[in-house]
C-alpha cells in the first residue's frame, strides 16, 4: 500500500551524499532516497534497466517517484523509458550540469571543451574510478591517450576544504592538466530538484 | 644453453606459429614484439598487405570480439591498438610503394564541442588496416570543417564520432547542412560513439550507426559495394 505523501527519489550513488544534504537542509522530510551503484556509469547501457527495475519495485509503495540521474551516456534511452513509465527526472545531461548549474556548466564547456570535471564524489573516489577505472594504475602511459585532448581539470566543489582542494590540484597534476576550482555548494542541485519542490508544496498544502 | 631470460625467439617460429604468436602479442599489447614479428614476416618475403591482414588485422579482430563480449576492457584494447600501430608504422610506407588502390576513402572526425577521439582513432586504424584511405580531421569539428574536407578529398564516406550526449545531436546539424547544399546523397554517412544507437543514427539521417570499429569496417565495405553496384546497374 502507498504511503500517503511519501516520495521516492531513485538516484545515482554519485549523488547520494549531496542529495541527503539538500533534503536535510531543505526540510523535505517526505522524501526518501534509494541509490543505485555509481559504478553503473562504467556500463551506461545497464542504467536504464536498473532504474526501471527500481521504479517497478517501488510502484504502489510511494505516492510519487522521481529520478535523480542525468542522461549519463544512455543516449536518450533513460528518458524514453521514463516517458513510458510516466516518471520525471532531474533536468540536465549529467551530474556536472546539475551540480554546477546549467549556465555555469555551459559557460565552462563553451570556453574549453577539453575540460575534465571532478565533483566531491569523484574526488573521493578518484583512485578507484578514474585511475583504476581507466587502467592508469596498470598502464600509466595511457594518460596521454585518454587526456591528451583535455586542457584543464575543473573541480566543482560542493563542500571544499583545504585538503580537498589540494587533492584536486594533485589529480590535475597527475593527469597533466591545468587546475581550476569552482565552489558550487549545493544550491544548484537544490535548484535542479524543481519537481521535488513542487511535490513538497503540494504535500504541505 | 638456453637464454636465462626464457624469452621466446620469434625467429625460431614457422610462419603460422609466428602469426599465432603475433595475435597473442597483440592481445597482450606488446608493441615491440609486434614490430619485430612484422619485420620477420617481411624478411620472409611476405607482402606488406598480407602481413597487415593476417597478422595485425586478424589479431585485432580477436581483440574486438573479446571487447564486445566484455572479456577485454578499454585499457587493454588501447594497449593492443598501440601495438598494432607499431606494426602499421613499419608497413605504411611499404604499402604506399605498392601503389595498390584503396578500397574506398573516408573522411572522419569528432563533432563540434567534443574532444574525444579514442573510438574514432580505433575506427581510423581498423579502416586503414582494411585498405581504406583515411583522412582524419581530428576533434571538435564545426560543420564547415566537415564540408571543407568533403569538398577537398571527395571521399566515399563521411564518418562522425561523438562521446557526449550533449554533442551527438550536432551530427544532425552536419547532415541537415549537407541536405541543404544538395550533397547529402553524394556520400555514405556513418556515425558512432558510446551514447549512440541504431535509432539515433536513423533519426539524424545517417546511412549507418556502427557500434564498434569492426562493425564500422564491415559496414563501410558493404555500403561501398552496394553503392558501386547501384551505379553499375544505373549505367547499364
Amino acid at each position: 500500500m502507498a504511503s500517503p505523501g511519501r516520495t521516492l527519489v531513485i538516484a545515482c550513488g554519485a549523488l547520494a551524499r549531496e542529495l541527503m544534504a539538500v533534503i536535510r537542509t531543505s526540510g523535505w522530510q517526505h522524501l526518501q532516497v534509494q541509490c543505485l551503484p555509481a559504478d553503473l556509469h562504467n556500463r551506461p547501457e545497464r542504467i536504464t534497466e536498473a532504474v526501471r527495475q527500481k521504479i517497478h519495485a517501488a510502484r504502489g509503495r510511494f505516492s510519487q517517484l522521481f529520478v535523480a540521474y542525468g542522461d549519463c551516456g544512455t543516449g536518450g534511452a533513460l528518458d524514453r523509458m521514463l516517458a513510458e513509465e510516466g516518471v520525471e527526472r532531474i533536468a540536465g545531461a549529467h551530474c556536472y550540469e546539475f551540480l554546477s548549474g546549467s549556465s555555469v556548466f555551459e559557460q565552462l564547456s563553451d570556453e574549453e571543451p577539453g575540460t575534465f570535471y571532478l565533483t566531491d564524489f569523484l574526488l573521493r573516489h578518484f583512485e578507484r574510478i578514474v585511475i583504476q577505472g581507466l587502467g592508469l594504475d596498470r598502464f600509466p602511459h595511457l594518460v596521454q591517450t585518454y587526456f591528451g585532448n583535455y586542457r584543464r581539470l575543473v573541480y566543482l566543489a560542493q563542500e571544499p576544504t583545504v585538503e580537498r582542494l589540494e587533492a584536486a590540484r594533485a589529480a590535475a597534476r597527475r593527469l597533466g592538466l591545468e587546475f581550476e576550482s569552482r565552489h558550487t555548494g549545493l544550491a544548484p542541485l537544490a535548484q535542479a530538484l524543481t519537481f521535488v519542490k513542487r511535490e513538497a508544496v503540494a504535500w504541505a498544502g | 644453453m638456453s637464454d636465462d631470460t626464457d624469452e621466446l625467439d620469434l625467429r625460431t617460429l614457422d610462419d603460422n606459429e609466428l602469426v599465432e604468436q603475433m595475435h597473442d602479442d597483440l592481445y597482450n599489447g606488446l608493441r615491440e614484439e609486434i614490430e619485430e614479428g612484422t619485420r620477420i614476416l617481411l624478411e620472409r618475403r611476405w607482402t606488406p598487405d598480407v602481413v597487415l591482414d593476417r597478422a595485425l588485422v586478424g589479431g585485432m579482430q580477436i581483440v574486438g570480439v573479446d571487447f564486445r563480449d566484455g572479456i577485454l576492457f578499454v585499457p587493454e584494447v588501447l594497449q593492443a591498438a598501440n601495438a598494432m600501430k607499431g606494426g602499421m608504422e613499419i608497413l605504411r610506407p611499404l604499402l604506399a610503394e605498392t601503389g595498390a588502390e584503396p578500397i574506398g576513402k573516408i573522411v572522419i572526425g569528432t563533432v563540434k564541442g567534443d574532444i574525444h577521439d579514442i573510438g574514432k582513432n580505433l575506427v581510423s586504424m581498423m579502416m586503414e588496416g582494411a585498405g581504406f584511405e583515411v583522412i582524419d580531421i581530428g576533434i571538435n569539428n564545426p560543420v564547415d570543417k566537415y564540408l571543407e574536407a568533403l569538398e577537398k578529398h571527395q571521399p566515399d564516406i563521411l564518418g562522425m564520432s561523438a562521446l557526449l550526449t550533449t554533442t551527438m545531436p550536432y551530427m544532425k546539424v552536419v547532415i541537415d547542412t549537407m541536405k541543404q547544399k544538395g550533397i547529402r546523397d553524394d556520400y555514405i554517412v556513418m556515425v558512432g560513439g558510446a551514447p549512440l544507437n541504431e535509432e539515433f543514427g536513423k533519426a539524424v539521417g545517417a546511412d549507418a550507426y556502427c557500434r564498434d570499429a569492426a562493425v564500422a569496417v564491415e559496414t563501410a565495405k558493404a555500403l561501398i559495394h552496394a553503392r558501386r553496384q547501384a551505379r553499375v546497374a544505373r549505367a547499364a
